[in-house]
């Protein structure tokens, strides 16, 4: 049984946190997360008890903070399904993006071939390809949305060639919710030879991902939207790709040896990605978010998520001057106007009423001819979300009065 | 200028937004444009001003923007339209005051003091004075 309530009770930001004078209602949880008390002790825990390096455990905290690290590699493997090795530690989903394209898409594109991604694509997954681009001569082309504005299979057999070395899309969007079928895209990408990278940052938090069955070859997700701290996050890659590439990033801790011969030799994947001394107190905190998270259940926060979605727009649906984007999506994000009020505005309105929701394009800016204005306002649940928060967000919406009554209240 | 009630200051905001009358491209090249861009608003605007000698002889604005950086703007542009540079500055330096809920000069400011609850939304802050910063950048060094 799902009991929200006793979930809540975890979260120190929903005990009785007030914005404007009001509860808080936070519905921006596509941007980012609450975290629960477990994943704050995992982090203050490394910094009261358990401060060390890591990579050369020559003393006991150390060692044990190699340890930790190792452990943690396996809790991610093992919630995505993936092995040990396949887990690589970034700062977060933008970081892993960016890795791709430069040690893969840098490394392995040349002049000509074809990168695909979304015109649905938010910055992070968009913008890496961009530099490829501009780097290498490659030419990026978009995937058409379908009417519901779902990356469709058919939509991508129209635009992929022989060229295509790279598909990169986010399996579920930030703006629009919708789920993409990337098994289907990674069977397309196969045929033609090209490699299929799987943006997670809005998936991983919300759904099953099986990165063997799903036979994608690179996903990425971020610890803090998925309960976890900032600041962390991992690139997870086929082992033989990501032994093919090489590190442009680094530094300490990822290399067998150097010489005066200025030259270098990287470590064996994952650690040749890693320079630096990690975000320590980071992996611990996701190690824990994640097994926060499956304590709950997957399957579970999926469906929470989908209820919520649900009563949500059968309530908004019922008022003619609302305007949604993505009714058919249902995975926790809903995307909306309410006709002659900018999306911003509105949003202001609901701060002052103590709802948390988010304005304007999104960070997917190519998306705006498909929805036809030029911003939105977006709402987001979470696993710690109740149907008391939609009430009040429902009630702000639709009888929330004038927008600008945040200014004169 | 007398005192305005919450009513009839929404009613200004509201008119300065649907019917922006500043809002449009500048009729000769001798205007001086600065583009402004806001990160965390969808507010993305050109502002213009004409310069002659000394005195602003014309403003205006255009490009997409939210209801308070439109409203805001376009009083702006009102207020600064035949002043002399450091009436200008002066009328943004009261307004930035204002804003900033610091002591400020409420005569110069005319209908911008419709704007005096921002600080109430900080996150709106940035939206009432994006066309007041571009017009202070271009008079900075006049």
């Amino acid at each position: 049984m799902y009991d929200v309530y006793k979930i809540r009770k975890q979260f120190p930001m929903l005990n009785n946190k007030k914005m404007q004078g009001h509860d808080l209602v936070y519905l921006d949880n596509a941007s980012t997360t609450f975290k629960p008390q477990c994943v704050i002790d995992a982090t203050v825990k490394y910094y009261s008890d358990e401060t060390a390096n890591h990579h050369r455990g020559d003393y006991d905290l150390l060692y044990n903070m190699d340890k930790k690290v190792r452990e943690t590699r396996e809790t991610v493997a093992k919630f995505f399904n993936c092995d040990t090795n396949e887990v690589v530690f970034t700062s977060g989903d933008t970081m892993a993006l960016n890795l791709i394209a430069l040690s893969y898409g840098f490394q392995f594109l040349k002049k000509g071939d074809e990168i695909l991604v979304s015109e649905a694509e938010h910055a992070s997954d968009a913008l890496p390809w961009f530099e490829v681009s501009h780097l290498t001569g490659a030419v990026i082309k978009f995937i058409p949305l379908d009417e519901d504005g779902v990356l469709t299979v058919d939509n991508l057999k129209k635009v992929i060639t022989n060229k295509t070395k790279i598909i990169s899309v986010a399996q579920v969007s930030n703006v629009l919710g919708n789920v993409c079928d990337v098994k289907a895209f990674a069977k397309v990408a196969h045929e033609y030879g090209a490699v299929m990278v799987v943006d997670g940052a809005q998936s991983a938090p919300h759904m099953k991902i099986d990165f063997k069955d799903l036979d994608i070859d690179f996903l990425t997700i971020s610890g803090h939207k998925m309960c976890g701290p900032t600041g962390i996050g991992c690139l997870i890659g086929k082992y033989d790709l990501l032994q093919q590439m090489w590190p442009y990033f680094v530094g300490g801790g990822m290399n067998v040896t150097f010489n005066k011969n200025i030259e270098m030799i990287p470590f064996e994947a994952p650690e040749k990605f890693e320079a630096g001394t990690q975000n320590l107190a980071g992996i611990l905190g996701l190690k824990a978010a994640i097994e926060f998270l499956d304590s709950i259940g997957m399957d579970e926060i999926h469906q929470h998520d989908r209820e919520l979605c649900e009563y949500a727009l059968s309530k908004l649906e019922k008022c003619d001057d609302i305007i949604i984007y993505n009714k058919n999506a249902k995975n926790g994000v809903i995307t909306f106007n309410k006709k002659g009020v900018f999306a911003q505005d509105e949003a202001t309105l609901l701060n002052s009423k103590g709802i948390a929701v988010r304005s304007g394009q999104h960070c997917a800016k190519m998306l705006n001819d498909f929805l036809g204005c030029a911003a939105t306002v977006r709402m987001s649940t979470y696993l710690y979300t109740t149907k008391e928060d939609i009430d009040a967000f429902v009630d702000a919406v639709i009888n929330g009065g004038d927008f600008l009554d945040a200014y004169f209240n | 200028m007398p005192t305005l009630t919450s009513d009839m200051m929404r009613q200004i905001i509201m008119d300065h937004y649907s019917n922006p009358y500043n809002k449009h491209q500048p009729n000769t090249d001798q205007f001086i444009k600065v583009h402004m861009h806001s990160d965390n608003c969808i507010d993305d605007l050109d502002i213009f001003l004409l310069i002659e000698g000394n005195i602003v002889k014309d403003a205006c604005f255009d490009g997409v923007a939210c209801t308070i950086s439109t409203s805001s703007t376009d009083i702006m542009c009102d207020l600064l339209k035949g002043k002399t540079i450091d009436e200008a500055k002066n009328i943004i330096k009261q307004y930035d005051n204002m804003i900033h809920e610091l002591p400020f000069d409420e005569e110069v400011l005319d209908e911008a003091i419709v704007f005096i609850n921002t600080s109430k939304q900080a996150a709106r802050i940035r939206c009432a004075t994006i066309g007041w910063n571009a017009a202070d950048k271009i008079l900075k060094d006049k």
